[in-house]
């Protein structure tokens, strides 16, 4: 299958990858897998005291769809509110990468991915 | 397509193999197209046709997972094509640590060390296989979901079992 010149530059130059210490208070984890396809992929955010994801990091075994979805939505979080974060679609990401039907649970992924981050940050936060 | 009715067989998870191998000859056989050489255009092309159904159900009935989801299909569970994403932490947390064993080794693949992470995860599938039997052999709503999940982490870890497969493939191709 032939992938997009966005998602091949991802895939070759993946951003944030790596992680955080997930005992720091100000990083929160979120871990997604896609039975279909058997691919993981974990997210860190790295919170500010203003409620801003300063930093973001990931680690995704999967393909290149996967690997590309990953790296994208660490460079749309940083910047932005909790909030913000999670209204990021997985349509976005699918129409940014222009991938292909068969690829979008990679989209839908990344997009569960953030969601669970934040989740967690909420859980950490809310004793 | 109830594949365990083309086939003859109960349906159910547990099936006798060796009757699905005899089975599978006799059907090959009763669809092979030189059988319809001499028949009509219509003929031939339903002889084509379940002749495919005749392989697809072999394959899918061979396999304990695929077994499992086409079971489940019939009643109603559809996984083939559900894009919906797994989030049960510890055990992607695991995952995450299979395969980052994994892409250590594959820098310098070692035998010994594969063989011995294969081993753990057959002993790990094993289980999951069992409560999927158990699960599926309810047949329950209840039974039916605890299954479907069974089959899902059945997933992820035939593809790391693959995953080894093809670093064993790369040492024995030195």
């Amino acid at each position: 299958m032939a992938y997009s010149n966005k998602v091949i530059d991802h895939y070759e130059n993946p951003r944030n990858v790596g992680g955080f210490d997930k005992n720091d208070p100000s990083v929160a984890t979120g871990m997604v897998g896609a039975p279909a396809c058997g691919d993981v992929m974990k997210l860190q955010i790295k919170v500010g005291e203003n409620g801003i994801i300063e930093d973001a990091k990931f680690k995704t075994y999967g393909c290149g769809s996967a690997i590309a979805s990953s790296s994208l939505v660490t460079e749309w979080v940083k910047g932005k509110t909790l909030e913000e974060a999670t209204a990021i679609k997985n349509t976005d990401i699918a129409e940014e990468l222009a991938l292909p039907p068969v690829k979008i649970h990679c989209s839908i992924l990344a997009e569960d991915a953030i969601k669970a981050a934040v989740d967690d940050y909420k859980s950490k936060h809310s004793s | 397509m109830n594949f365990f009715s083309l086939y003859q067989l109960p349906e159910q998870f547990d099936i006798d193999l060796e009757q699905l191998n005899k089975a599978h000859k006799t059907l090959v056989k009763l669809t092979h197209p030189d059988r319809f050489a001499t028949a009509s255009e219509r003929e031939r092309l339903m002889a084509v046709q379940k002749n495919a159904q005749v392989n697809d159900g072999y394959s899918v009935l061979k396999s304990p997972v695929s077994r499992a989801e086409h079971l489940l299909s019939l009643r109603g569970v559809e996984l083939r094509h559900e894009q919906q994403t797994m989030q049960d932490t510890a055990f992607l947390m695991q995952q995450m640590e299979w395969r980052e064993a994994l892409e250590d080794m594959a820098s310098a693949p070692d035998e010994q060390q594969l063989t011995a992470l294969d081993a753990e995860l057959v002993g790990h599938i094993n289980d999951h296989m069992t409560n999927m039997k158990m699960a599926l052999d309810k047949n329950s709503d209840d039974g039916n979901q605890r299954g479907a999940d069974e089959i899902r982490k059945l997933k992820f870890m035939l593809k790391l079992r693959a995953e080894i497969a093809r670093l064993e493939d790369t040492l024995h191709e030195q």
